[in-house]
């Protein structure tokens, strides 16, 4: 398969590539000389203040979180923006209390949202595929009834959905409440939660691409598998990041799913923990915090430029 | 093209395989492994569920088993193959629990009704029974088909005069199964079934346990029931016959039938005296419904809520929207040095899970030691009163959903032509004249499927307000509706809350929920014109 015929995938992105996340400005008259002194000011300068009061604004909580963390005394009264003492008492005591099983609810966590992410992608990954790429009786009722489906949030099925799991639990005990693995099948609930965003990125993949393959021999699988995924693979991330985020943060149908410690999520764990004594428990809270925000804060300043167009399409973060 | 000329197969196919491609080796392991999976799951269930009588849940897997295998293992509906695993996710586990949503909201479901009527009237009848001259006893072992936690129990019992075994269930005794192992007068094990232990029967057996007021009923007036470690059968002096569907005394000959109180039956005779305090789970029509508009406490809670949920979600959506515009206007200037780190650390709030934010943002409001208290040397109950408290939810959020908004807004402001500006300026347009005509209408426009998309999602936003307020603060006289809640907490109180479970109001309110949901998915999809777009 000749790589030269790779089709543009970022077309539907191309608010994002154009969006000068980074690099140099688009749209610079090359004739602009950038002004100084009064009206530097007058232009430029006061964008400065409103940009660095904003990130004042965004920023202060997180300093707070970090400054909470590294203050060796646990109690929040002490806790001042700028720390004056440092220590990892925290983050130590993250790994060393039983009862508040920190790496067990991140592990948890980490399987949970793995999983799910994984089959959300490759199911939703499959299903665009059959509407963008097949024409078969009802595809346009289906692609409807989906998008009038994905407008009701699962959980607004919640106490349904707790009947359904206490008596699936009654006759198969691993699938049922407070296991992970019941909570991972509920959640699956959401598996075609990407068809439309995803389908929209297949539908500018060009056909030819899939006839030409085909008339190489290529079956359906073949022409998926190895042409039009390997192609996508940059928004398949983007999309999983997305599902991932709201995943790791839900916690209506967790705190109700999963109420043993050992089963528990970062969200409800955590939540747990800093409800049960609100002063004493927040340096361990914000050790906590940080270590759950690090990686997908990374992840985000990673696929900056892609998640701006992943949100523009329509998938709103929970 | 060049490559569209290429006659030769890829050097990985064995022959051209058009139809499906299920003759190549990895393929169709795959599948025959699928498949093989799946179905050996479903041998492996059918034995428990068939035990419990669970033909529901038996006819679903497989049902299953045999649609994956109809797509699978033919080669015909090539686009069925790709749909049907998430279609049955989302059908079973999405769909399906709507349509249960809806048939429970007809229900009085909930706490002291959740056992089926014919078991409360057994239970009714063990309470008033008496063990008689002639009682049978029993020895009693309990086993369980289930989890030993939650059953379903069944107790074995060996008769200590005659020396009969038999298995009795709340829906009568029946003969011990003929490959149970009697010793010593007890049942010792019974295939298919896990026998609980002495600890575990004590354990379960408590006040409110499941095993709490289990009977077995052995005819119209007697029922076996547990006393320690043995088992007795007890006479009941009330008597109910099926066709009046009434209960008689026997003793005094007064007659009870079932009265509605509310959204629950007793059986209370003429005078209005309840024979019984016990009610049970039953099918009451649209009375939830009835409830929520006519009862007076109710409604004025249900409506109070709805305002403030819609309040909430404007708030929510229109003021990160005028600050990320504002933002996105004034940072997206070319000339200004730093745009990138600027646009990097205004993605922090969004980029940190939102669990963590909220939970974080409680704690800056709490009295004693808040962030807010600490800067402004003030010593204020942030959510102590309603007022506050909505403000202060409202603030969260404010900080939760500016980045999206300026995000989205820069996104937008770069997509309107720079002519067109130009075209303004020309004509004389001051610069704030140009945002108010040119600029802003096409940034509204493209952003405002969005922004009813981001209502939608606050009107459901469970986490803000369960993690900041708990949907507090709550009046001494209604513990059920606090001051922030949103309907989807409130419906969330009422089922899971400590104070008595109402599930078939809960899933009431939560079709209501699903309606006003509705409405508002209806409003997207004009604003979107997704339909007219579907290709």
């Amino acid at each position: 398969m000749s790589t030269s015929a790779r089709p543009s995938v970022a077309a539907p992105t191309s608010t994002p590539t154009r969006a000068p996340v980074g690099g140099p400005p688009l749209r610079r008259d090359p004739n602009d000389v950038r002004p100084h002194g009064a009206r530097w000011w007058r232009e430029i300068g006061w964008r400065h203040v409103v940009g660095v009061v904003a990130i004042v604004y965004a920023l202060v909580p997180v300093l707070y979180v970090l400054s909470a963390s590294f203050n060796p005394i646990g109690s929040v009264s002490s806790t001042s923006l700028i720390p004056t003492d440092f220590s990892f008492t925290h983050y130590e005591s993250l790994f060393t209390n039983p009862n508040r099983p920190y790496a067990r609810w991140y592990l948890n966590t980490i399987l949970v949202a793995a999983v799910v992410v994984t089959a959300q992608v490759f199911f939703s990954a499959m299903a665009a595929y059959a509407f963008s790429r097949f024409r078969f009786r009802g595809r346009r009722g289906g692609l409807l009834t989906l998008l009038l489906i994905q407008m009701f949030p699962q959980f607004l099925a919640v106490v349904a959905l707790f009947q359904l799991f206490s008596e699936v639990g009654k006759v198969v005990p691993a699938l049922g409440l407070d296991t992970l693995l019941g909570y991972i099948v509920l959640l699956m609930g959401g598996s075609l939660g990407q068809v439309w965003l995803i389908k929209g990125f297949f539908d500018s993949v060009p056909k030819e691409l899939d006839e030409a393959a085909k008339i190489d021999g290529a079956g359906h699988a073949q022409v998926y598998f190895q042409i039009i995924l390997p192609l996508v693979r940059p928004i398949l991330a983007v999309t999983g990041l997305l599902a991932f985020v709201s995943v790791i943060g839900e916690f209506l149908l967790a705190s109700i799913f999963l109420r043993q410690t050992a089963v528990k999520t970062l969200a409800v764990g955590m939540y747990t923990v800093l409800d049960g004594d609100r002063s004493n428990n927040l340096g361990w809270f914000a050790a906590a915090a940080v270590l759950a925000s690090i990686p997908v804060v990374a992840l985000f300043q990673y696929l900056q430029k892609y998640i701006v167009g992943g949100i523009t399409a329509g998938a709103v973060k929970g | 093209m060049s490559h569209t000329t290429q006659t030769h197969p890829p050097a990985r196919t064995a022959r051209p395989a058009r139809g499906g491609g299920t003759t190549r080796p990895l393929p169709l392991l795959v599948k025959v492994l699928g498949l093989g999976i799946v179905a050996a799951l479903a041998v492996l269930v059918t034995p428990p569920l068939i035990a419990q009588q669970r033909w529901g849940f038996l006819g679903v897997f497989w049902g299953v088993v045999a649609l994956l295998a109809a797509v699978y293992a033919t080669k015909r509906a090539v686009p069925a193959k790709y749909l049907v695993p998430g279609v049955l996710f989302l059908s079973l586990l999405v769909v399906y629990p709507i349509l249960m949503t809806f048939q429970l909201s007809t229900t009085n479901y909930g706490d002291g009704t959740r056992t089926p009527k014919e078991v409360t009237i057994s239970r009714i009848i063990a309470s008033a029974a008496f063990q008689g001259d002639n009682a049978r006893r029993f020895t009693l072992e309990v086993g369980t088909t289930g989890t030993v936690d939650t059953g379903p129990y069944t107790f074995f019992l060996v008769d200590q005069a005659s020396g009969d075994a038999y298995a009795g269930t709340e829906d009568g005794l029946e003969p011990l199964p003929t490959d149970a192992t009697v010793t010593d007068g007890r049942v010792t094990d019974v295939p298919g079934y896990t026998m609980l232990t002495k600890q575990q029967i004590n354990r379960l057996s408590q006040s409110g346990g499941p095993l709490a007021g289990f009977t077995v009923p052995t005819g119209e007036s007697s029922v076996i029931t547990a006393q320690g470690f043995q088992a007795v059968e007890l006479t009941s002096p009330l008597v109910y016959d099926q066709a009046t569907d009434s209960f008689t005394d026997t003793r005094t000959g007064d007659v009870y039938t079932p009265q509605r109180v509310g959204d629950r039956s007793y059986f209370t005779d003429a005078n209005g005296a309840r024979l019984s305090s016990q009610s049970w789970g039953e099918s009451i029509g649209l009375d939830n419904y009835k409830r929520i508009f006519t009862d007076a406490t109710i409604s004025k809670n249900f409506l109070g809520i709805f305002a403030w949920t819609v309040l909430f979600a404007v708030a929510s959506v229109g003021l990160s929207f005028l600050l990320g515009l504002v933002l996105a206007v004034t940072l997206n200037d070319a000339r200004m040095r730093g745009q990138k780190l600027y646009r990097s650390i205004l993605l922090l709030p969004y980029a940190i899970p939102g669990f963590i934010s909220l939970m974080v943002w409680s704690s800056f409001y709490n009295t004693d030691f808040g962030l807010f208290n600490e800067l402004l040397g003030t010593h204020v109950n942030w959510l102590g009163s309603t007022a506050l408290a909505r403000i202060a939810v409202i603030l969260t959020n404010l900080w939760m959903g500016f980045p999206y908004m300026f995000l989205v807004c820069t996104g937008a402001l770069q997509a309107v032509p720079s002519e067109l500006k130009e075209a303004a300026s020309i004509d004389g347009a001051s610069g704030f004249t140009q945002f108010r005509k040119v600029t802003f209408p096409l940034v509204l426009v493209a952003v405002a499927p969005l922004l009813v998309a981001s209502f939608a999602f606050n009107f459901n936003n469970f986490n803000a307000i369960q993690l900041l307020t708990e949907g507090g603060p709550f009046s001494a006289s209604d513990p059920t509706a606090g001051g922030t809640d949103i309907l989807i907490s409130f419906t969330y109180r009422l089922a899971f809350g400590t104070s008595a479970q109402q599930i078939g109001f809960a899933s009431a309110i939560s079709v209501i929920l699903f309606i006003l949901t509705g409405v508002l998915a209806a409003i997207q999809f004009r604003g979107t014109r997704v339909l007219e777009d579907v290709n």
